[in-house]
Order: structure tokens, then C-alpha cells, then sequence
């Protein structure tokens, strides 16, 4: 018989063993990125001119530990935690089969374990993209394979709640949008899995001696089908955690249903065909592949992120009109409520996706324009710009979300929570913007001296080089700082925090299980459809809903078009090549 | 109850084929896992496959 | 409240859009194309590209073409390490080799001549980046890459390898000199 408790304060309706799971899976995630904060604080001190904290082999031994730790196992677990939220919780739904759910979480636990120890045995530094032919210990692919395995069984997990809850009807009408996404997240993960197996188990099989040779060129296509679809699952899911905040916060409904479905339908089309702008200056694909893949058949899912833009923040400036906030074309945004870190954490992440990691990320992934960024450290600049300042920072703010909701935790130290969002998003733009300044002079990524010290052949960027990377240093540090307040805000919540629910049990240091009282064998009542009178309130087709909101979108699509034409000039000064 | 059930049906015959297919998750998988095994991995690997060797 | 419950309508598809999201769509849409187009236009029009040509070859077979070009077009040596410098006719086929932890060999180039720059890797992957100005290409062993490049400007330019390829990495440096 499946326990229910409902929340007191959101009506969200819990299912105990989803619950268990969601709370594990995040606090594992949380884990994950303490770890890989503290290893990015020695990467970034090291790749500091000025500090160069580390000694080469281990800094590539720690550089490899972060990335894989912070993109793979932090990104992963919570991205986890959200599909049971979103297929359990919002549709009022049982989970179906926990038991296997606990054994994909327990496989995820030893496959990080694993690759971890793999790394910090110290004969693995191959970096996370482990390109053959360099070699790693067997384990750390076995770990990433049994990570994968767990991670796909949580998929299957979230596709059988769907099934479940359309069974037994725990809802009305289709699946809310926010649930759409995490299932749009899944079936990415799905085929990100899938590739992963495809080219990690042989590259296990060669490590142990078992296959003799592993294409290095079909490796760098089979990896990157992992590698840059993983990215497009955690773009599905922050876009979903989007809407979701919208909605708890504002009230916000979704401005077309069909719009925000339309768009991530182009996502499970067109976006992970994206995989190949990892490829553009690779010997042996032709033009003709990289051009249809690169531009995901011509752009299509970038245009799904511009309808997404647009879409969430007017969804919001929308809701906060019908309050009464229609002064000017900002007062709806001047007047959000910037102190609650739920929001702020996930305005700064639809922002900085969006302007920082957006528009630079389809630069880079023009097919020419690749030539001059392919590996120097515009791409990390990039990519901490997305996958930080998007989509942690999401997951951050659905962090505060979920501490009262779903750990019945009061937070602790809620000055420093307001001011978590912003010492984090500052540092991390810092770190972003700069590296990607660093790049355009050249500067390599995964490079442990810039300054070729003692170099027969002797070599010196531009000094301004060496100033970019102290500042994206600084910035660096300010990061950490700022992922150091979240860390402790978010687990201290979970141990010293006031406990909400009075019938709490006796394990509450670690926040569940809650007492046994506050769950009921009773089944939620159906889930209802929204309501309807709104909609046609709100649908005057002539005028503009949100005319803030598109202004803003305006000013993106602006600075889209300059910076991308001024790239086309840099390309245009460089050697003749054909 | 068989009345809802009536006017459920009755409604579902209206829904456009792309609700339809939104609304389905299996077609969906079906679809994501179907467009990039061919169009990146497959086109991929033929081309990789079928370079030429150096002619010297 | 609403964006995690099921839609107002069953039939949600059949609501009509605003006005504003049309708008945005189709600004959006028509931006996309432009950038689309703009990839096949420069392959028309302009003059960085990297075209298909690309060849299957073993690392023996690779070595053995780079010192056969040595021989014939060594003009000195460079460093400590006596690395050859090779200075090749005008248009020629130039074959620049990376391994553990070296671009090999040195190249003298003429400006505004055009020649086929032969990239290939005998051990690892390894990242061509070509310093100071800043073009970039990734080297895959066992593929070798063709590329017809013309230096636009004298002066010494240094190779840095860009993709990590070890305990060494940092150190892994080339040489290219372009002459009026
Ligand atoms: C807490 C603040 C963080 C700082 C200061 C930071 C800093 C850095 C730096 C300096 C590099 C090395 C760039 C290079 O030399 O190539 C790096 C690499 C990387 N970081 Fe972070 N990072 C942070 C958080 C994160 C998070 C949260 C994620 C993922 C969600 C992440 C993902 C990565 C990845 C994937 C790499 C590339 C590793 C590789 O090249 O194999 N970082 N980071
Ligand atoms: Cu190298
Ligand atoms: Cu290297």
C-alpha cells in the first residue's frame, strides 16, 4: 500500500518511498558538489599565473576529479531527484518500483565511488573525455559504467510512473508542463546512456586487454554523443525547474501550452544532433555532417531555447501584471521578490544561460568559427556559463525550494541564503567571462603552464592574457565562496534546521524519514486541470502580454547578432585555409 | 462514471495528431533515441568508416 | 500554481497563440536561417574553411613521409635539441607531425603562398594551435587531416598543443616562421 503525506504548505502530495529516494538522491548530489567545489578551488588557484598552486600531475589529476565529479555525478543525482519529483509528486502518482529505483541509486553510489578512486589512485588523469588511446585504470570506466547503469534504471523508473499514474488515473487531462520537460530530460538520457555504453564498455574491455584496439576517431564521435547529450538533458531539466519555480512562486502559468511543448518537442528532434560542434575540426567527418548536426538541422533547437526565453519570463511578467504591477514596462521585474533565493537563483540562471552561456555556445558552434576557440579556454569560460550559472544555479534555487517542501527543514541563516545567489553568480560570471576573454588569445584549456617556463622554444602570450586569468581567478575564489554559503546553508538546514513537522521521527539529523504519523495509506484525489477562466482573460490576441519581456528578449537577440557577426571578423583575419 | 468516460472519448477524437504525439512518451523516445542514432551516429561512423587510406 | 498542473484544456493544442510569441517565433526563426546560411555561404565566399580532406594512415607510414620531406628540404637545425627546420618549395605538400611531446618538424613558410599542411598524430590526440594567431585544429592518430593554408602575415609563430595529451602537455611547443 503506498503512503501519502501531503505538504501543509504547498499541497504537493508526497509519496514516501518517492520521497526517501528524492531526498537521497539529492543529498548525494550535494556531496558531490562539495567535493568538486573544494577540487575547483585548487584547479583555479593553479591555473592563476600569479598562484600556480598545484604541481603539474596533480593538477591534471584534479582537473580530471572535477569535471567528472561536478558534470557527471553532482548534475546526475539531482537530475534524478527531479524526474521522481516531477513524475511522482506533480502527478499525485505512486512511484513504480522503488526497490529498483534503490538499486539504481546504490549502482550510482559504488560507479562514483569507483571512477573516483580510480582517479585519485592517480593513474588515471586522462580527464573526463578519457579519448583513447591514453589509458586509465579499468575501474574508472567500470565506475562510469555502473554509474550509467544505475542512472538509466532511474530513467525506466521515471517512464514507469508515467505509466502508473496514467493507469490509475492520478491525473486529469495531459501531464503538466513541468513534467513534459523532465520527460523531454529523460529521453535524452536515455539515448546519453545508451551512447555512453556503447563506446565505455569496449574502452573497458580494451583497458583489461580483452580488445585490442579502439578506433581513436570513432571514439571522439561515440564519446561526444555521451558528452555533449548529457549537457542537453541538463538543458531540458533547468528549463523545467524554470517553469516550476514560475509557477510556486508566481502562480505563473505558462503562456501557450503549445508554444512551451512545440519548443521542447524541437529539443527531442534536433538538440542532441548538437553532439557534433565537439567535432568541427576533426580529420574524417565532411562538411555535410557538420554542417546538418552542428546547426541541430538548422538551428531548430536553439530557436526551442529562444521560444523557452522568452516563455518563462513572460510567463512571470504576466502573473505579476494580473497582480497589479503594470507600471512601466520593469515594474513587474524591479518589484520580484529579488531577496527570495528560489527566484533569484533561478532568474540568475535563465540570464546567465541565457546571455552568457546561449549566445556564446552557438558562436562557438559554428562550424568555421570553431577554428578559432576549439580548445583554448573560451570553451570552460563557456560551459561554466551553462552548466554552473544555468543550470547548478537552477538546481540551487529548487534546492531552497525543497528544504522547507520536501525535508521539512525551517532554512538556517536566511540573510546569507539571500546573499548566496549573487556572490555566486558574480564570481562565476567573472570566472566565465574571463576565461572566454582568455581564450580569444589563445590561452589552452586543460593546461597546467601557460608560461612554458624553462622551454627551449620559449613562447609568451600577450600580458593581457596573464591578467585575464588572474581575474577569472579572483572570480575563481568568489565562486567557491559563494558554493561554500550554499553548501552550508543547505546541509546545516537539513541537520540544525527547525523541523516543521512536530510528529517528526528520531533519524530527523538527516532529515528523513519523517515520523511514521505524517503519512496516510489514503491516494490523493485526482490531480486537476488548471483552472480555465484565466486563459481567456489573459488571451487579448492583439495586444502584447508581456511587452517587458520582449524587450528583453529583444536586447538578447541584439547582442546575439553583434557579437556573433564580430567573431566572423576575427575569423576573417587569420590564415587563408580551405 | 461511464458518462465522463463518453465525453472523454468524444474529446480525444478532436485532439490534433501532434497533441497526440506530445502526449505519448514512448513515441517521443522512440523518436529522441531515432534522429540522432542516425543522423550523428550513424552518418558519423559510415564517413569515419569510409575514408580512404593515404595514398603513398 | 499552474505551470505544474495539466493544462487548462484537454485540447490545449487547439488554443490560439498570441500574438507576441508569433512575433518572437518568427523574428527568432528567421535569425536561425541567417545563421544557418551564413556556414555554406562561407565555404563559398570565404577563406578559412577545413575542407574533407582526410586520410587513413598508419604512424610507420606517417614518420616515413615526414623524414623523406626532411631530407630533401632541410635548411638548419634548431635548439639543443638539434630539431630540423624545413623550409619546402612553394605549394608543396608539408607534413607536420605530433608526438609525445612535439610538433615535428620545424616549418619556414612564404607569405601569401599556399601550401598542404599534412597534420597528423603517431601516439595520442594532440591540439594544433597555432599562436598568436589563434587557429585551431584538432590532430587524431591514425587520421591524417589536409589543410591548404596561406600565412597572411610574416614573423615567428609558435604551435602549442591544446589538447591534453599527458604528464607533459604544457610543454609540448612547434615552430613556424613565416618570410616575406
Ligand atoms: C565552484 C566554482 C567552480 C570553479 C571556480 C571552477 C573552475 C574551473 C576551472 C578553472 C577549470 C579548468 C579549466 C581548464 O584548465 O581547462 C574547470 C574545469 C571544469 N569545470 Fe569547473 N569550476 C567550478 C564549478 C563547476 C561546476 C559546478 C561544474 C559542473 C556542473 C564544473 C564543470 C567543469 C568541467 C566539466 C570542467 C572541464 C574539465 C576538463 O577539461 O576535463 N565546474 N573548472
Ligand atoms: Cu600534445
Ligand atoms: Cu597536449
Amino acid at each position: 500500500m503506498a503512503q501519502f503525506r501531503q505538504c501543509p504548505d504547498t499541497g504537493l502530495f508526497f509519496h514516501k518511498e518517492a520521497e526517501n529516494l528524492m531526498k537521497a538522491n539529492a543529498v548525494a548530489g550535494v556531496v558531490c558538489l562539495l567535493i568538486a567545489g573544494i577540487l575547483a578551488l585548487l584547479v583555479v588557484l593553479t591555473r592563476w599565473p600569479a598562484v600556480h598552486l598545484l604541481p603539474a600531475d596533480t593538477f591534471y589529476m584534479v582537473l580530471t576529479a572535477h569535471g567528472v565529479c561536478a558534470l557527471i555525478f553532482w548534475v546526475i543525482f539531482f537530475e534524478i531527484a527531479i524526474l521522481y519529483f516531477a513524475g511522482s509528486t506533480l502527478l499525485r502518482s505512486r512511484l513504480a518500483t522503488p526497490r529498483w529505483a534503490w538499486a539504481g541509486f546504490v549502482l550510482m553510489i559504488v560507479g562514483a565511488v569507483m571512477t573516483m578512486a580510480a582517479i585519485f589512485a592517480g593513474k588515471s588523469s586522462v580527464m573526463m573525455t578519457s579519448y583513447v588511446p591514453m589509458r586509465a585504470e579499468p575501474h574508472f570506466y567500470l565506475g562510469l559504467v555502473i554509474f550509467a547503469v544505475g542512472a538509466l534504471i532511474g530513467c525506466f523508473v521515471y517512464l514507469g510512473t508515467l505509466v502508473v499514474a496514467k493507469n490509475e488515473k492520478t491525473y486529469e487531462g495531459s501531464v503538466p508542463l513541468v513534467t513534459f520537460g523532465a520527460t523531454v530530460a529523460c529521453i535524452i538520457a536515455i539515448f546519453t546512456i545508451a551512447s555512453g555504453a556503447e563506446i565505455l564498455i569496449p574502452t573497458y574491455l580494451w583497458s583489461i586487454g580483452y580488445i585490442s584496439h579502439i578506433d581513436p576517431a570513432m571514439y571522439r564521435l561515440i564519446w561526444w554523443a555521451l558528452g555533449h547529450s548529457s549537457q542537453q538533458i541538463n538543458v531540458s531539466a533547468h528549463v523545467a525547474v524554470w517553469y516550476l519555480i514560475a509557477g510556486v512562486i508566481f502562480g505563473a502559468r505558462p503562456m501557450s501550452e503549445k508554444v512551451s511543448r512545440a519548443a521542447y518537442l524541437l529539443y527531442i528532434f534536433f538538440l542532441q544532433l548538437a553532439s557534433a560542434h565537439h567535432l568541427l575540426t576533426d580529420p574524417g567527418l565532411s562538411v555535410e555532417w557538420k554542417l546538418f548536426n552542428t546547426s541541430y538541422a538548422m538551428y531548430l533547437a536553439v530557436l526551442a531555447s529562444m521560444i523557452h526565453g522568452l516563455t518563462v519570463p513572460g510567463a512571470i511578467e504576466v502573473a505579476q501584471r494580473k497582480k497589479g504591477l503594470t507600471n512601466g514596462a520593469f515594474e513587474w521585474l524591479r518589484k520580484a521578490p529579488w531577496d527570495n533565493p528560489v527566484f533569484s537563483s533561478m532568474f540568475i540562471s535563465l540570464v546567465g544561460f541565457g546571455f552568457l552561456g546561449g549566445i556564446s555556445g552557438v558562436v562557438m558552434g559554428t562550424e568555421q568559427i570553431s577554428i578559432i576557440i576549439h580548445n583554448t579556454i573560451y570553451v570552460p569560460g563557456h560551459f561554466h556559463a551553462t552548466v554552473v550559472i544555468g543550470t547548478t544555479m537552477a538546481w540551487m534555487g529548487l534546492t531552497y525550494l525543497l528544504i522547507p517542501v520536501l525535508f521539512r527543514r525551517k532554512m538556517i541563516m536566511p540573510q546569507a541564503a539571500k546573499l548566496q545567489p549573487y556572490v555566486f553568480a558574480l564570481g562565476m560570471s567573472l570566472v566565465a567571462i574571463f576565461h572566454m576573454a582568455a581564450g580569444t588569445l589563445g590561452v589552452a584549456r586543460r593546461h597546467w603552464d601557460m608560461g612554458f617556463a624553462g622551454n627551449p622554444l620559449g613562447f609568451e602570450y600577450p600580458a593581457t592574457a596573464y591578467l585575464l586569468m588572474g581575474i577569472a581567478g579572483v572570480g575563481g575564489v568568489i565562486a567557491v565562496v559563494g558554493g561554500a554559503m550554499f553548501i552550508v546553508i543547505a546541509v546545516g538546514s537539513l541537520v540544525f534546521g527547525e523541523k516543521l513537522q512536530k510528529e517528526a521521527g528520531l533519524l530527523q539529523s538527516f532529515g528523513f524519514p519523517l515520523a511514521d504519523s505524517a503519512y496516510t495509506d489514503e491516494k490523493p484525489a485526482r490531480l486537476p486541470m488548471a483552472p480555465s477562466e484565466a486563459v481567456e482573460a489573459h488571451h487579448d490576441e492583439s495586444s502584447f502580454e508581456a511587452p517587458g519581456t520582449f524587450i528583453l528578449a529583444m536586447v538578447l537577440l541584439v547582442s546575439f547578432v553583434i557579437y556573433y557577426f564580430i567573431n566572423w571578423k576575427y575569423l576573417s583575419e587569420v590564415w587563408g585555409l580551405s | 462514471m461511464a458518462d465522463e468516460n463518453n465525453t472523454d472519448e468524444r474529446e480525444e477524437e478532436k485532439i490534433s495528431p501532434w497533441q497526440q504525439m506530445i502526449d505519448n512518451p514512448f513515441l517521443l523516445l522512440f523518436i529522441g533515441v531515432a534522429m540522432p542514432t542516425v543522423f550523428y551516429t550513424l552518418w558519423g561512423v559510415m564517413e569515419i568508416a569510409s575514408l580512404p587510406v593515404a595514398p603513398y | 500554481m499552474t505551470s505544474f498542473l495539466p493544462p487548462a484544456q484537454k485540447n490545449w493544442w487547439a488554443v490560439p497563440v498570441g500574438r507576441q510569441e508569433i512575433i518572437w517565433i518568427a523574428i527568432a526563426l528567421v535569425w536561425c536561417l541567417i545563421m544557418f546560411f551564413m556556414m555554406p555561404l562561407w565555404h563559398v565566399y570565404g577563406n578559412q574553411n577545413i575542407a574533407n580532406e582526410a586520410y587513413k594512415v598508419t604512424p610507420a607510414k606517417y614518420q616515413a613521409k615526414v623524414n623523406e620531406m626532411i631530407e630533401k628540404y632541410k635548411v638548419r637545425e634548431e635548439t639543443a635539441m638539434k630539431i630540423p627546420v624545413v623550409a619546402p618549395p612553394d605549394g608543396a605538400d608539408v607534413y607536420l607531425l605530433a608526438r609525445l611531446w612535439q610538433w615535428y618538424p620545424m616549418l619556414e613558410l612564404k607569405k601569401d603562398v599556399t601550401y598542404r599542411l599534412h597534420l597528423n598524430s603517431i601516439d595520442w590526440n594532440h591540439g594544433f594551435s597555432l599562436q598568436p594567431v589563434n587557429i585551431n585544429i584538432q590532430v587524431v592518430p591514425g587520421y591524417e587531416m589536409v589543410l591548404n593554408i596561406t600565412p597572411n602575415k610574416a614573423g615567428e609563430y609558435t604551435i602549442v598543443c591544446n589538447e591534453y595529451c599527458g604528464i607533459m602537455h604544457h610543454s609540448m611547443l612547434g615552430k613556424i616562421w613565416v618570410k616575406e
